[in-house]
């Protein structure tokens, strides 16, 4: 098992650097950053020439981007046109994504795994047909369309919750944006628990379990599910690495100032310190995610044995 | 010695009817078939794939797939009573305590995500109360008593840990975990190696003399049969053809279908020949043929097997005296005898 994730972690390095390596250039390819940097105006051809050597824009691309790299670890995301530093940014948007996703994947999980189960043990009935009309609907809807419809509803009509967020965002007022973004993680968690369920009720080892004369619930939730939640659990761990970065829509509609808000900020004004630094923490956040859902994979089915 | 009246006997099946409601229409997996199993005796069930010799002992421990499967009739008398018109409730205590079953495939039939401890264990816990910790140690007995080496040390390990003969043992300790009255043996051996399918066989008659179980032993090998069975039925097309004591079945087949079973065993004394084989394929169940429906296969068939169904006919034994248990379902009985 070390050994496994040793080469894990080894292997995450190429992908590291080359998927930084593409935003980084990406970014560059979008533009001068010190004429975005003066916006509108002209810069003086003298002062420009002097930030580009400050900033070693003079230099070509592999070596910035190794500059960069070092600068990063050292813990240095460089400054947003602000003046701000990039780091500051994060220490303010990444706990307020983190709480964004905490609700959304936990109201994913309660609610998709439950109807997933529930519609999956009466296949074909009333039940069962209304929940899959209803993901296939909740998947067909984009989130801009389901997030204003709610704001509106929930938080302007009926004044349930708080329409937008204030730069604190707590827990409370993060409920509404969170079942907005988890909704379409939602529809796939229902989906994909009803679809394991029905594969794994008729599995041998289930009759086996009618053979033994155990109580209906007892081969539910201690043969059947513990079977039939192994691909669900990959899914939403995956699920948490997207749902990090994969805020912005929702975190526009709510005015909520985390990851999505600043990345939007970024590219929006040509920041670039802001997006590559941004980018660069979600691709760890990414690549960690997948290896955390790699080894718990195997605690989960004792048949897998990383070596 | 004389034969005990039917409703002391363990298990008495009765024209029990089983049908698949299909998309493509129903179909008559079982077509009333009876057959009885007393205690301490072994009734292998004998036939080839899809003529309803597993669909059977399914409905008898009440673990058919219902939808498509449905119980349309009959009785399945156990100990006298009728486990069919039992509540839910009172049939979920009789499976597993009073009668289990052995699966073909053990590797499928383990659970893959729980240790064999534990779902052993589980037999204790639900049916007795017993905490986890004296389970646990029931448990390992059982390993013991399958003779699982090193019982203590792999209690919990995983099923796919253990080899197949292994596995299988597994399958049987869970059986006789409550020490049942009867067992139902679903191709037990057909999983395995040669060299182990002995093995386990073995296994398994021991401890059914040893806790005087009935057995009943549904298999399409008839070198398993010969060994271990006091009676054996075998069946075609949901319903018994025959139905004879094994020496009998062996020595005077009845039916054509039998005669054509034992036939294409292969021999020793027959190597460089052809291997014999019943010419055709077993009829689907959704268009069973009219008549008898093994006659489109059979070298014995006549206009009358095309148009009437046989009923099963009581066939005395060699000393022409009637014998209990001896039937066959097939119009010229006396001429497949004399051949």
């Amino acid at each position: 098992m070390g050994r496994y994730v040793l080469r894990r972690l080894l292997q995450m390095i190429p992908v590291f650097i080359g998927s930084t390596f593409l935003i980084f250039f990406m970014v560059y390819a979008l533009g001068d950053p010190v004429a975005a940097l003066f916006g509108d105006k002209a810069p003086d051809p003298a002062t420009a020439a002097r930030i580009r050597k400050d900033l070693y824009l003079d230099e070509p691309l592999w070596s910035q981007y190794v500059h960069y790299m070092g600068q990063v670890f050292s813990g240095d995301f460089g400054t947003a046109f602000n003046g701000q530093p990039v780091t500051e940014l994060m220490t303010g948007a990444f706990p307020v994504t983190l709480r964004l996703t905490v609700v959304a994947v936990v109201f994913e999980m309660a609610l998709g795994v439950t109807l997933g189960v529930l519609s999956g043990l009466r296949r074909g009935r009333g039940l069962d047909t209304s929940v899959l009309l209803l993901t296939l609907v909740v998947v067909a809807i984009p989130t801009f369309v389901s997030g204003t419809v709610l704001q509106f509803l929930v938080g302007v009509r009926w004044g349930l919750a708080p329409p937008s967020v204030s730069p604190e965002a707590p827990f409370t007022q993060l409920l509404l944006p969170g079942v907005v973004l988890g909704l379409v993680s939602l529809a796939y968690t229902t989906r994909l628990t009803r679809t394991s369920v029905v594969e794994n009720a008729r599995a041998d080892y289930v009759r086996t379990a009618v053979a033994k004369g155990l109580p209906r619930h007892r081969i539910v939730t201690r043969h059947l599910l513990r079977n039939s939640l192994i691909p669900v659990v990959t899914f939403l761990g995956i699920d948490i690495g997207a749902l990090m970065g994969g805020a912005i829509v929702t975190e526009r509609i709510f005015n909520i100032h985390g990851v999505g808000y600043q990345l939007y900020q970024g590219i929006l004004r040509q920041n670039s310190p802001t997006v590559v630094g941004f980018v660069t923490i979600l691709v760890i956040v990414f690549l960690l995610a997948n290896l955390l859902v790699d080894l718990l994979y195997a605690v989960l089915d004792p048949r897998i044995r990383y070596a | 010695m004389t034969q005990a009246p039917d409703v002391t006997r363990l298990l008495d099946v009765r024209d029990l009817r089983v049908e698949f409601r299909t998309r493509d229409g129903v179909a008559e997996a079982v077509g009333g078939v009876s057959y009885g199993v007393d205690a301490g005796r072994t009734l292998a069930v004998l036939g080839e794939s899809g003529s309803g010799k597993s669909v059977t002992a399914q409905a008898v421990m009440g673990i058919l797939d219902s939808p498509p499967a449905f119980v349309t009739g009959g009785q399945v008398l156990f100990r006298g009573r009728d486990l069919l018109t039992m509540s839910p409730r009172e049939r979920r205590s009789v499976r597993g305590a009073a009668m289990a079953m052995i699966f073909q495939d053990a590797l499928s039939a383990l659970n893959p995500v729980l240790t064999v401890g534990a779902q052993l264990a589980e037999m204790y816990e639900v049916h007795r109360g017993m905490s986890r910790k004296d389970a646990r140690a029931r448990a390992v007995e059982l390993m013991d008593r399958v003779r699982i080496p090193a019982a203590k040390a792999r209690v919990n390990d995983y099923p796919h840990q253990f080899s197949g003969g292994m596995r299988q043992r597994i399958m049987i300790a869970m059986a006789i975990a409550l020490e049942p009255e009867l067992i139902i043996a679903d191709e037990p051996t057909t999983a395995l190696d040669v060299t182990v399918q002995a093995q386990v066989m073995d296994l398994l008659d021991e401890l059914r003399r040893e806790y005087a179980m009935g057995l009943i032993l549904i298999t399409h090998d008839l070198g398993v049969v010969a060994d271990v069975a006091d009676e054996i039925a075998v069946m075609y097309a949901g319903r018994i053809v025959e139905t004879a004591p094994v020496r009998e079945l062996y020595r005077r087949p009845a039916h054509p279908y039998t005669r054509g079973l034992l036939d294409s065993i292969p021999r020793v004394d027959h190597k460089g020949k052809e291997l014999y084989a019943i010419k055709g394929l077993p009829p689907s169940l959704l268009t069973v043929p009219t008549g008898c429906p093994f006659h489109p296969r059979c070298p014995r068939a006549q206009d009358i097997c095309r148009t009437e169904r046989p009923p099963l006919y009581e066939v005395p034994d060699a000393t022409d005296t009637v014998a209990p248990g001896r039937a066959s379902a097939c119009h010229f009985w006396k001429d497949e005898l004399d051949a």
